[in-house]
């Protein structure tokens, strides 16, 4: 117990009552509620059964797997071309950002490095693709939460986004764009120009979304001390990204790790939140992408000259080996780990997503809340289910 | 903070107002779809466009192809001598070339492995249909893409201009 | 309307006829206009978007092309629902919507009923529709909507009590429960004796304006108060096995009963049907000319327009409250502030 912080304990109490509520005093049976795997607030086939005492939950778990599509069996019968074009569809909203973990965990089996306008490239349409993922977030937020127009000013600018995103890569949602040893092209004339625009839109939209959603009363009080992840839990449950960071941990992989990507080439910090409750969560995601639009003004600054792509052969065979890479995606901390024989394709590949390890935490978290509750918290909570099924 | 705090429910009604009175004075950030269209960037992958003359039905595509939605039938065909008195030219004759659109994931390894310059993206990307065996195309259909592929666009400053198609 | 009408001897039967469709027009006429002003177009307008423009000049058709959806929608009930009861409960649901509009004056002899009592009527049968959404959460054999159906029951009831109380002030003011009478005494009242406006009770009774539409936009379970609906927890709450033509009477009692809920709220606070009578000269019912009877419905309407665009407004901007904290709210600010406002109003009442 006292491994587990006051918050546990009190929720074990609190079901501990319940149960003594439903069992003995009114002789009830509580009621089991299934949420999803159809369900407006699961954004795709996330399963949530939860035992109900009234609005309380008294027990829950999430029930993944309606998903599953088999990514790590796929990679295996696929050269390394077609993981890339594979693996965006992970996370299908930050795509660009799943291709660059592995491509890097490939490149450092080969013993290449992207040039350094690849890797400035790289980490723009990474941030991009973070920018775009992420005001998705902040928009549904307020779906969930019971406001309709946030959602559509998410959609609205994010795709601002994705059109630069379409035109730097020619995929919408998956760009296929990164190759072991650089990019597949170089960008389109007019691109920096446009992305400034779009990043100034962006921090017009963030400021929107702070007026209409983050400092109305309303949506304080239904989201501040909703849901608190204690620091220690997050780290026991294997949180990552803004979540964790919303805990009170300074944890963020694009600055704790030297990786050959651009971003200590910009000047920028890593947000947290001492409270780690929802409100928390989606505050620190919030200022992110903010700090994103930052880092992207900044690289287009400093782009260098030069190709995009380091010399490799026609054929890829990557040499025998293992390597595991993680970069800090919109979900959190997203790795592969590539064990190769030295063929065309990798020999085995296990991938690494935050959305299933956010979301472990699930039934420790819902024990003693109420229903609208659960939504807020999964909301925050911020997965996708790509990334918990793959 | 030197302003006066505004509570925040009000805010969030002049949020939506100002985007009311902005829709309704500078037009709306969306468009009638069929009346008038979005023209996508020059890269957008759109469709598949075929240059039959130029394919020699070699397979690269067709195996490269992650779902394996290229279908390549060929032959070999005698076609008369350049010169006089030479031996008769092997040439390839491409029997089938189709592209099943309803496996298609638009990844466009098929069009960057083609050595000979035979596949190219076209941004166009009407064509759904109603029924899903007419979403395979066949090389007269692919064809009749190459009609609308773009130039490929000016590279961004800074760019290693020489190489790429 | 009715003196017109009973002074020209028509048919009970004819007579019978013409209400009922003043009623229906009264009814449904403020819902299309809602539903097409408020919720295709300025909901789209704020969120930069045009909404419906296919059906029609400016999509204006299109309430008519998803009437025609949803009549042609086959009329589903689950297996183990209570096949009655779930049938009947839209009906009781718009039903209230009816009668409420029944009280409702639209000019000096146009009325369906005028009897003293109405503003206690009102709020009677504004409760009504509680027992239709409770029964239509219940037998539709769904935890989702019988969860939908017990909050919809406990907010309808929570919010009946401030919105009683703050109609209690108006009522003290205007000393009579007749909606006429309470048009009356606005528009011939006088502040502090500058009678160019009358007296709109929405100067001296501005706590109570709000908390009455506080108390509507919760009793219509709008944004921010949707949580019986709140879909994205409980799907859609009570209507979510409802299709078709069952789920088009959930829709239109919806959108009638804020329309209606407005027109009651401009009779109590913004004088109504009326005109402050010092414009034209009048003091009292019997001078006000014929033409009334006209223009009186269209004034009403306006009114009625500028306040569901407030509901409406807020409903597109605002996140939803929670069951407990809506609960909080009601009792904890919301009854007592209309109590204080009672009070002084008593005393204001009594001091001049």
């Amino acid at each position: 117990m006292s491994l587990l912080g006051d918050r546990q304990q009190l929720a074990y109490i609190a079901s501990q009552a319940a149960d003594a509520r439903v069992n003995v005093e009114l002789e009830t049976e509580g009621m089991t509620l299934n949420i999803g795997p159809q369900h407006p607030a699961t954004h795709g086939t996330l399963r949530i059964i939860a035992r109900l005492d009234g609005e309380q939950v008294i027990w829950a778990e999430p029930s993944a797997g309606y998903m599953h599509r088999g990514y790590e069996k796929l990679t295996e019968v696929r050269t390394y071309p077609q993981v890339t074009s594979l693996v965006n569809r992970i996370d299908w909203l930050g795509s660009f950002a799943n291709e660059v973990p592995f491509i890097l965990a490939a490149e450092k089996l080969m013993g290449v490095e992207a040039p350094s306008r690849a890797q400035h490239i790289r980490t723009i349409l990474f941030e991009l693709s973070r920018i775009a993922n992420v005001s998705l977030f902040l928009g549904d937020l307020g779906v969930q939460l019971g406001a309709i127009t946030p959602v559509f000013f998410a959609f609205r600018d994010r795709e601002y986004v994705l059109n630069l995103i379409e035109g730097a890569t020619g995929g919408r949602f998956h760009p296929n764009f990164d190759r072991i040893g650089g990019l597949k092209e170089d960008l389109p004339a007019g691109f920096i120009d446009e992305t400034r625009n779009v990043m100034k839109k962006l921090r017009t939209f963030c400021d929107q979304i702070e007026d209409l959603l983050f400092g109305n009363e309303i949506f304080q009080s239904r989201t501040r001390g909703i849901g608190v992840i204690p620091k220690d839990v997050a780290l026991q449950y294997g949180m990552s990204g803004a979540n964790l960071r919303a805990s009170g941990v300074d944890w963020d992989l694009r600055r704790d790790q030297s990786l050959p990507m651009a971003w200590d080439k910009a000047d920028w910090k890593v947000i947290t939140h001492p409270d780690g409750d929802s409100f928390a969560r989606c505050w620190v995601r919030l200022q992110e992408v903010r700090e994103s639009t930052r880092i992207v003004d900044q690289l287009l600054d400093t782009i260098p000259a030069g190709p995009v792509m380091a010399k490799v052969p026609k054929i890829i065979k990557v040499p025998e080996g293992e390597a595991w890479v993680s970069t800090e995606n919109p979900l959190g901390e997203m790795g592969y780990y590539v064990v190769s024989q030295g063929d065309m394709g990798p020999f085995r590949v296990k991938i690494r997503s935050a959305s299933f390890n956010n979301i472990s935490i699930v039934p420790w978290l819902l024990k003693g809340v109420y229903v609208p509750d659960i939504i807020t918290i999964l909301a925050s909570l911020y997965f996708i289910l790509g990334d918990i099924d793959r | 903070m030197a302003k006066p705090k505004v509570p925040g429910l009000l805010k969030g009604l002049g949020v939506t107002f100002g985007t009311l009175m902005r829709t309704a004075t500078e037009g709306s950030n969306t468009i009638q779809y069929p009346h008038e269209k979005e023209t996508p960037p020059i890269r957008a992958r759109g469709v598949i466009a075929l240059h039959e003359g130029n394919c020699t039905s070699c397979m690269l595509c067709a195996r490269s192809c992650p779902d394996w939605c290229i279908y390549i039938e060929g032959h070999k065909e005698l076609a008369p001598p350049r010169r006089a008195g030479g031996s008769p030219r092997k040439v390839n004759k491409l029997d089938r070339f189709d592209i099943d659109y309803a496996l298609c994931m638009y990844c466009g390894i098929c069009v960057e492995v083609c050595p000979f310059d035979a596949l190219f993206w076209s941004p166009e990307y009407e064509y759904s249909e109603p029924r899903i065996a007419d979403l395979l195309h066949d090389k007269s259909k692919l064809g009749e893409w190459m009609e609308t592929v773009p130039e490929a666009p000016e590279l961004e400053a800074g760019a290693d201009k020489k190489g790429k198609k | 309307m009715n003196a017109v009408v009973l002074s020209t001897d028509l048919a009970y039967w004819a007579q019978s006829l013409l209400r009922v469709l003043g009623g229906l027009v009264a009814v449904l006429l403020p819902a299309g206009t809602i539903v097409y002003l408020f919720l295709f177009k300025m909901m789209s307008f704020m969120q930069s978007r045009l909404g419906p423009m296919e059906a029609g000049p400016y999509g204006s058709m299109q309430l008519f092309a998803e009437v025609g959806k949803w009549l042609q929608k086959e009329d589903i009930y689950p297996a183990r629902a209570d096949k009655f009861l779930f049938k009947i409960a839209p009906i009781i649901v718009l039903s209230s919507t009816f009668l409420l509009v029944a009280v409702v004056p639209f000019g000096p002899d146009a009325w369906f009923t005028n009897f003293e009592a109405g503003v206690f009527y009102m709020l009677a049968v504004s409760s009504i529709s509680v027992l239709g959404i409770l029964i239509a959460g219940w037998s539709s054999a769904n935890k989702y909507s019988l969860l939908g159906g017990l909050r919809a029951a406990g907010q309808l009831i929570a919010y009946e009590l401030p919105m009683v109380l703050a109609v209690v002030g108006v009522v003290i003011q205007a000393g009579t429960m007749n909606m006429q009478g309470i048009v009356v005494a606005q528009n011939a009242g006088s502040i502090f004796g500058w009678d160019g406006l009358g007296n709109p009770y929405i100067f001296t009774q501005f706590v109570g304006f709000v908390i009455f539409m506080i108390a509507v936009q919760a009793e219509l379970t709008q944004a921010p108060f949707d949580m019986p609906i709140a879909e994205s927890e409980l799907v859609s709450g009570y209507m979510t096995e409802y299709s078709g033509f069952r789920f088009l009477i959930f829709f239109i009692s919806e959108f009638a009963t804020a329309g209606v809920f407005s027109m009651i709220a401009s009779v109590l606070f913004l004088g109504g049907w009326a005109v402050p009578f010092s414009w034209f000269g009048w003091t009292n019912l019997d001078d006000i000319d014929n033409w009334m009877n006209v223009a009186g419905p269209l004034i009403l309407f306006t009114k009625m327009i500028v306040l569901s665009f407030i509901i409406m407004w807020v409903r597109f901007s605002y996140p939803r409250f929670r069951e407990d904290q809506l609960q909080r709210f009601a009792w904890k600010v919301l009854i007592p502030v209309s109590l204080v406002n009672i009070m002084l109003t008593a005393i204001f009442k009594v001091a001049f």
